[in-house]
């Protein structure tokens, strides 16, 4: 029996996407999720932000040559995107899957906002990517990120850091910054999208529990892998 | 020239005006642009103006990829509007207008419009890629050279001795046929340039001529922007015309273009 299509992007599968900071928790908490989703026999598809092929080398060169400025940024990162859309989210959205992104395109609607790019040009540029059933977006002080990341003994990312916008010639100072104008970006996305606000200084194990009992309603009746065995 | 885009700022630009002008030179493949771009930039360099000339998919951001991604034919028809977008970007952005700010005349052999075309015949909606190139500045002018079909035809079979898997949009499984695929094709591009032409307010010059008469025509809508006078008169007409080209058999089933 095929699924009920959803009511927010029309597609037979569920499209559920963790937004957030660096450091805010939201890649652990997805990742339990999925496991939970995959434990319920459910079929889960799992994708991370990661670059395709298509245009990471582009990146990685333009940005040691200083060549890329905000618009070339945000189109390259927007073909990137749009490639693993096409490739890796839409069929198994459109198979009937339970698909989990970490990150979606609110991070790119973030970012770009964050440098300079006009909101609504890039959300009309984004506009191939339907919107999710579920948005949640992980809350964080920028200073509990930082917190998390320098006690993790991980570099801090010229980039993640803002350092081309000459913000600040010191990198956590740059770092503070700029991860401030993304924090109150997605708040302002919070707000205008309806995201589903977690607060990411609770326990690892609480949110989880809220994140399970949030999407309860959204699973009913929603087949499972063995179900579909059945009657496919 | 102004500095006013379509619409959106692109971040980081100067506010103050761009002493230098934008002229582009659109058309279809063989309306005879490449000719034309060099016609106009030896005479507005006799007459003392800098120019540079640029094109399509000559930037070294990503014409490469552009360039793989047309090897494997597997890109989707949004991903590979945006990869032709960010090109456009980064020949605007580090060519263009650092050449516009200089106070240099900026000749553009092809500019969004094509791309946006190209764009739209691949599936992409109208609305979405005018706003998608927003962000592209305004020119001082915009010259659409306008050739017939058949013309077109002609001319792609003397420059590439065939006909271009591209250009004749075989990409889109129009027709399994290339010869029919070119008419299909082009017929579906031109129809995006009528409506563009009306927005983007293009003025039409006839390319179904000889270059150095189209070329009278463009120097008629060129000079104002300079304070000059074009100078020249068209050249003695040669014996046969491109207009007496012998009319050509399309075939059956053929829709008729506007």
């Amino acid at each position: 029996m095929p699924e009920s299509p959803s009511p927010t992007h029309g597609f037979p599968g569920r499209l559920f996407v963790f937004e957030g900071l660096d450091g805010s928790g939201k890649s652990t908490q997805a990742a339990l999720l999925g496991k939970w989703l995959q434990s319920r026999d459910y079929r889960v598809f799992f994708t991370e932000w990661n670059s395709s092929d298509l245009v990471s080398g582009v990146i990685r060169r333009g940005k040691k040559k200083g060549l890329l400025t905000p618009t070339t940024f945000s189109l390259l990162h927007a073909v990137d995107f749009a490639d693993r859309f096409e490739r890796t989210i839409l069929p198994p959205l459109r198979a009937g899957y339970l698909v989990v992104c970490d990150r979606y395109a609110y991070t790119a609607f973030v970012r770009d906002a964050a440098r300079g790019c006009d909101p609504s040009w890039v959300r009309t540029i984004y506009s191939f990517a339907p919107r999710p059933d579920r948005i949640f977006y992980f809350r964080v002080p920028v200073q509990v990120t930082l917190k998390r990341k320098l006690a993790s003994r991980s570099k801090i990312n010229y980039y993640e850091a803002g350092m081309d916008m000459g913000l600040s010639d010191d990198l956590q100072e740059s770092y503070v910054r700029f991860q401030s104008r993304l924090r109150a970006e997605y708040e302002r996305l919070a707000a205008s999208d309806r995201f589903t606000v977690i607060d990411s200084t609770r326990p690892v194990e609480a949110i989880q529990s809220d994140l399970r009992a949030n999407l309860k309603p959204l699973l009913d009746g929603f087949p499972t892998g063995a179900r579909l065995l059945h009657d496919g | 020239m102004t500095d006013r885009s379509y619409g959106t700022r692109l971040p980081g630009m100067p506010s103050e005006s761009l002493p230098g002008k934008l002229i582009v030179i659109e058309g279809a493949d063989g309306s005879g642009r490449t000719t034309e771009v060099a016609l106009l930039k030896a005479w507005l360099e006799v007459e003392g103006h800098a120019v540079v000339d640029t094109g399509l998919r000559r930037s070294d951001l990503v014409s490469a990829e552009i360039d793989r991604a047309k090897q494997g034919h597997t890109l989707a028809a949004s991903t590979m509007a945006l990869l032709y977008a960010a090109d456009f970007a980064d020949q605007l952005e580090n060519k263009m207008i650092p050449a516009l700010w200089a106070g240099t005349t900026v000749l553009a052999d092809r500019y969004i419009y094509t791309l946006m075309a190209r764009a739209i015949v691949r599936g992409a909606s109208r609305e979405w890629a005018r706003e998608l190139y927003s962000f592209a500045l305004r020119p001082d002018l915009v010259i659409f050279l306008d050739a017939r079909t058949e013309i077109l035809l002609h001319r792609s079979i003397g420059k590439y001795g065939s006909l271009d898997y591209w250009e004749s949009g075989m990409d889109l499984s129009l027709s399994r046929d290339l010869f029919e695929s070119f008419f299909l094709y082009q017929d579906r591009l031109s129809r995006e340039f009528d409506w563009m032409a009306k927005e983007y307010e293009f003025h039409r010059v006839d390319a179904n001529r000889f270059p150095e008469q189209v070329h009278v025509d463009v120097q008629k809508l060129v000079a104002p922007l300079f304070g000059l006078r074009a100078a020249v008169t068209a050249p003695p007409r040669p014996p046969r015309t491109a207009r007496a080209a012998p009319p050509l058999s399309r075939g059956p089933r053929r829709a008729a273009s506007g």
